[in-house]
């Protein structure tokens, strides 16, 4: 019980994270889903591409209103991006767990480092 | 040309690690395809749908989709998508973007050790 009510609070700020910062909350599922549930580490990685999938279109909805949206470009992005996510797939399933786990680590540290730059630099410069 | 570039590599990103991609896309928009920062983010956000979309058709493929869990932290965070883009417009954010900068580096270290 209570770790659906700490999911459904992940949850919410992995979206608010999205909002804020236009990126998908997958850094914030996969933790979550391994943490709360114990889902193995590609197994947390699938389900949170599936999870994205609300968190964007709510994102790109309110984004589309402010017109910000250039579709041809997302739509030749996203097109492409079919050969990478089928190479990205391979290579996460050949590598072992363990240090696919280590390498989602690392880059969980990066993004906090580029979050507080970021907060930092707007400070300095308001 | 540079556009299938960047989608090359925020697809392999994206599906290696079960993120959106939106972390290396944004960047590439602005300093390769020199897109201003509004912009960049918005088309990083559709770009990842079709993206996330894809990954996820694939994953499941394999077996590895967990519909239950997805949609128990995927539906909250539609709702928390929608308070976060309305914070941006209005509030100075940065207590907000060093509390996220914290609870991903304890996260961070909790993977590694």
């Amino acid at each position: 019980m209570i770790e659906i009510v700490l999911a459904i609070g992940l949850g919410f700020a992995a979206g608010m994270l999205a909002g804020l910062f236009g990126v998908g909350g997958g850094i914030l599922f996969v933790p979550t889903l391994i943490i709360l549930f114990g889902l193995g580490q590609v197994e947390a990685q699938a389900t949170s591409l599936l999870a994205i999938l609300p968190t964007v279109a709510a994102g790109a909805w309110r984004q589309h209103a402010y017109s910000n949206v250039r579709w041809r470009a997302a739509a030749v992005i996203g097109t492409t991006a079919i050969v990478g996510v089928e190479l990205g797939i391979l290579v996460a399933k050949a590598l072992p767990e363990q240090t696919l786990r280590r390498l989602f680590g690392v880059l969980v540290l990066a993004v906090a480092a580029q979050l507080a730059w970021r907060a930092r630099r707007s400070i300095l410069a308001p | 040309m540079r556009l299938v570039l960047i989608g090359l590599v925020a697809g392999f990103f994206s599906a290696l690690f079960g993120v959106g991609g939106g972390i290396i896309m944004v960047p590439l928009l602005i300093l390769v395809a020199r897109y201003s920062e509004r912009p960049a983010m918005a088309t990083s956000l559709a770009s990842i749908g079709l993206i996330a979309l894809v990954g996820t058709v694939s994953y499941a493929l394999h077996g590895d989709v967990r519909v239950g869990y997805a949609l128990l932290v995927g539906l909250p965070a539609a709702a928390g998508a929608v308070v976060g883009s309305s914070i941006q417009q209005r509030l100075t954010t940065n207590a907000l973007t060093f509390g996220f900068a914290g609870l991903l580096a304890a996260i961070g270290v909790w993977l590694l050790v």
